[in-house]
């Protein structure tokens, strides 16, 4: 392996340009921006989780003063594109407000608009809806049912996507096997739950023709599905996308609201906000996250080498396909997770069902995919009592054999996880821990140790798209960047996209000051208005480190070059003489004979006469780069290269449970990580310190709640438990540096970090703390509440 | 709807506006006062993004009317720094030590925080951790909060913690 890279700025403790702006209350966020005329919207929500909608009388609610409209489903579909759905069903149409029929209980029915929220929510409870309730399915087990209740009648089943792919010689390998168990893993209904709600503001401009949006917004080709359902141009929306987002990890997906304050600004011409209330959001705004089954089957011999894996995975997606079926694809990527499996099955069911839509949440399904299968290694360690370290040793990939090619297709970058692993365990005192978790047994607690090694898939070229849609042919899922160094040699560089708090602005500058030489803070970075912004995927799939990063790790390279031909050029002298320092350059060996970045940069502005014959005036650069080992279709097989990058996490938490409560409290939690050359330290450490504490309310405490009658239960901040300081320990953090040869500067994600083993590490404790009592559970959340229930039984 | 009368003053400057009875504190903070720092979150008292400081003690400016505000004395996140811009030792270790990252409920974090500090020069990582108990963050997992206390509280009082 070559030597590490020397670093000037990238690795190097710097403080987040962004963060200035957010402790001074000076952030612009969604809700922030006001206008003129601006009309705000209230929803009209289902109270049932299927009726047929007879008819709705809007009157009595226009009847209140300040009350401008009442937009129904009815008339939105007969105005607007159905929106995009990730999966070929041409029959299952996702529109914003229900049309003719409501699917689930908080579905919105109607947008009351008006001159204040409060008017509107006054008129909300005007409207008169005739409701005709109809049968519904809550289970997904039972909508999969020949008698069960069909969401979309259309569509002629609850099945959204049911396919099995099988990579290599499953049977065969199972056949030969000497042990096989079987388990089934379940991950509950919850979300990333920012504390922000989605906010989107509208106005259309009828002398531009343009409607602008401000919207707390983090999705691909936001623009284009605006313009898509709103039968406009592309060339019409501009998003703002110097809009502040409170907090997505992979949610706010916020169509559905776009498009009806769009169809309502163009329609009234006055600006349209919506905020969602905490109810609208968490019942309505259909971002709930992966709700799934897993049953796994391993074969595995006496040393617990596992030979082949077999996973059926069974999400309960909702209402509607957007994006979230393809949360079952993404683990394609990392299907056998961080080890040397030989072949494997994945059957993948996405069906639908009367609850809110899911949306994209961190990791894209790989978080409960990892859970999963570590619940399969930590099983096959306890049947064959050899230790859960040693099982996972014995099947780790090993850095000597990277790149390593997994069945389903995918190759994995670099790594050296067994070196993670033991840095990790020699940190801990993984002995110490086991004697302070048997000092508690003593005492008569109930006390675990957890373990989890997991993969952390990132720089996504979503692959998934045409593996689960052959209609979708998308491969690619590139970013860019646009640097232009103005006359008086400042240097500012845009990006396509909104931020959520991974501090873009940092990046931008940190990777194109390490090219170019020049310090990181005289370096302007922003986020382009979308219509005249170069093409991006926002920051999803872990991806914005390496893509982002390369993006304009890429432009300042072509920067760097013109500099370097006007110095050539006026130096009448080949470039292989010239010495770029700084910005500055001179003449090898003769450091009196130098041309400043000021004078270079000048001359780019204004003396053509001195520049090299033919070429472009100024001194700017777009680099738009394609995510590395993307660009191809999957195969017949099913097999492809779906993910470049693979981090990697190992966990390991102490906790104890009270046996009579049931409540589990974390006292010690550490973590070893890997994701390659890390840009920014502080960035780092802060993703995976949160992603943990997300995994952990994951494990312990979240859940969106359906009661038999299809109502959630958990719409408020009292029944959703989200962690708080008190839940959350201190987390020691462990560093690794494998860089991945397919990036810039040896980075990979970490946007996901933390959240991907967290989950799988709790759940490895608890059941360790249940093991002397010989009882065990594999579904998560582990409230409190099914604690108890399980040790009282 | 009919209007009352309010006085009141938020980070030094007094402020008189004529409001109706059911409009929330955070909400005639941003809307009527222009003051945007403070956010909503949950419109629950659960989630402390809109905590602010209350004649001298942090409050949910959710769970408060703007006429229950007549009369009394607010700080919010705009109000804790300098008036020549220059940061406040909270906010300058929030900032040092990466204390945040979508920025939302920073400002709730911050009133906390502050406050805190200003009761307790010293505060154990117990303390913090019961201080910000109330304010949740999705980002940060608390660690780089919990940390940027304790190095405002080295900065401001010299504590060698």
């Amino acid at each position: 392996m070559s030597a590490p890279q020397q670093f000037k700025y990238i690795t190097k403790k710097r403080r987040v340009r962004e963060d200035r702006r957010f402790v001074t209350g000076k952030g612009r966020f969604a809700a922030d921006f006001k206008f003129p005329g601006m009309l705000h919207i209230a929803m009209v929500a289902s109270p049932f989780a299927c009726a047929k909608i007879n008819s709705i009388d809007s009157s009595p609610a226009l009847e209140l003063p300040g009350v401008h409209y009442v937009l129904t489903g009815v008339e939105l579909a007969a105005n607007i594109n159905p929106l995009l759905s990730g999966l070929d069903l041409p029959d299952v149409k996702r529109l914003p407000l229900a049309n003719g029929r409501a699917r689930y209980a908080g579905e919105w029915v109607a947008a009351v608009v008006a001159d204040t929220r409060h008017i509107a929510e006054d008129a909300a409870e005007l409207v008169a809806i005739d409701y005709e309730m109809l049968d519904f399915v809550i289970d997904p087990e039972e909508a999969l049912q020949d008698t069960a209740p069909v969401v979309h009648p259309e569509n002629g089943s609850n099945i959204f996507f049911d396919k099995t792919w099988t990579w290599g010689d499953v049977e065969g390998d199972f056949a030969k096997a000497e042990h096989t168990l079987a388990l089934q893993a379940k991950w509950s209904r919850s979300s990333t739950v920012p504390i922000e709600t989605f906010a989107v503001t509208a106005s259309w401009d009828e002398g531009r023709e343009m409607l602008d949006i401000w919207a707390s917004i983090q999705m691909p080709k936001y623009p284009e599905q605006i313009a898509r359902a709103l039968q406009i141009p592309v060339t019409s929306v501009n998003v703002h996308f110097d809009v502040d987002v409170g907090g997505s990890y992979g949610l706010k997906r916020g169509i559905r609201q776009t498009v009806i304050v769009a169809y309502l600004t163009k329609k009234l011409q006055r600006p349209v906000r919506f905020i969602e209330d905490r109810l609208e959001n968490m019942a309505g705004g259909e971002m709930h996250g992966p709700d799934r089954v897993f049953d796994m089957e391993v074969a595995y011999d006496e040393q617990g080498i596992m030979e082949s894996l077999k996973i059926t995975a069974t999400d309960d997606c909702g209402c509607y396909p957007g994006r979230a079926p393809l949360q079952l694809g993404k683990p394609v990527s990392a299907i056998v997770g961080p080890y040397r499996i030989k072949s494997a099955r994945y059957h993948a069911r996405s069906v639908s069902t009367n609850k809110t839509s899911q949306e994209a949440v961190r990791g894209f399904g790989q978080a409960p995919t990892n859970f999963a299968i570590e619940t399969v290694v930590d099983r096959i360690a306890s049947t064959l009592n050899i230790s859960r370290e040693e099982v996972r040793r014995r099947n780790l990939i090993r850095s000597e054999e990277f790149p390593w090619r997994i069945p389903s297709g995918s190759e994995y970058d670099s790594g050296d996880y067994h070196a993670v692993l033991d840095k990790l365990m020699r940190a801990a005192d993984w002995d110490k821990l086991i004697e302070k978790r048997n000092s508690f047994r003593n005492d008569g607690k109930l006390a675990g140790l957890g373990l989890s090694t997991c993969l952390e898939p990132s720089g996504g070229n979503s692959s998934f798209e045409p593996l689960f849609n052959p209609k979708n042919d998308t491969t690619t899922w590139m970013e860019s960047c646009l640097i232009k160094v103005d006359m008086l040699g400042g240097i500012c560089a845009m990006m396509g996209t909104s931020s959520s708090g991974q501090g873009h602005e940092t990046l931008l500058a940190v990777s194109i000051a390490e090219v170019l030489e020049r310090d990181p803070d005289s370096i302007r970075a922003i986020h382009s208005e979308s219509v005249g912004a170069l093409p991006s995927n926002s920051p999803v799939g872990s991806r914005m480190a390496i893509m982002l990063g390369g993006a304009a790790a890429g432009a300042a390279k072509k920067i760097k070059n013109q500099v370097i031909a006007i110095a050539a050029h006026n130096f009448q002298l080949p470039e292989d003489r010239l010495v770029y320092e700084g910005g500055d350059v001179y003449v090898k060996g003769d450091t009196e004979r130098c041309l400043r970045w000021e004078q270079l940069v000048d001359i780019a502005h204004r003396q053509y006469h001195n520049m090299p014959i033919g070429s472009e005036p100024g001194l700017q650069a777009q680099h738009t780069w394609e995510v590395p080992t993307g660009g191809a279709m999957p195969k017949e097989d099913g097999t492809v290269q779906m993910y470049p990058c693979y981090a990697f996490e190992a966990h390991i938490p102490l906790i104890t449970i009270d046996p009579g409560t049931g409540q589990v409290q974390i006292h010690d939690y550490y973590i070893g990580h890997d994701c390659g050359t890390v840009i920014n330290p502080d960035i780092v450490r802060g993703m995976t310190f949160g992603g943990i504490a997300h995994g952990i309310g994951a494990a312990l405490y979240e859940k969106f709640q359906y009661d038999e009658s299809g109502q959630l239960q958990a719409g408020t901040f009292m029944d959703y438990l989200l962690p708080s300081a008190h839940e959350i320990p201190a987390v020691e953090m462990i560093k690794h540096h494998t860089p991945s040869p397919l990036t810039e500067f040896g980075q990979k994600g970490s946007g996901e970090s933390g959240y991907l083993g967290a989950p799988a590490a709790i759940a490895s404790a608890v059941n360790d703390a249940l093991a002397p009592l010989g009882k065990s559970i594999a579904t998560l959340p582990m409230r409190v509440r099914d604690l108890e229930e399980l040790l009282n039984s | 709807m009919s209007k009352n009368s309010v006085h009141i003053t938020v980070n030094g400057t007094a402020y008189k506006r004529e409001i109706e009875p059911r409009l929330t504190l955070v909400d005639f903070l941003r809307d009527e006062l222009d003051l945007t720092g403070t956010h909503v979150g949950c419109e629950h008292g659960v989630c402390g993004a809109c905590s602010v400081i209350m004649d001298g003690r942090p409050v949910r400016s959710c769970l408060i009317y703007a006429v229950m505000a007549d009369g009394h004395d607010f700080v919010t996140v705009e109000g804790l720094g300098s008036k020549d811009g220059s940061l406040s030792p909270i906010q300058d270790a929030f900032w040092e030590n990466h204390a945040m990252q979508c920025g939302y409920c920073t400002p709730g974090m911050l009133i906390a925080c502050h406050h805190l500090l200003e009761e307790n020069p010293d505060p154990t990582e117990e303390e913090i951790r019961e201080a910000i108990g109330g304010n949740l963050c999705r980002c940060t997992g608390y660690q780089q909060i919990v940390e940027a206390v304790k190095i405002a509280a080295q900065k401001i009082h010299g504590v060698n913690l």
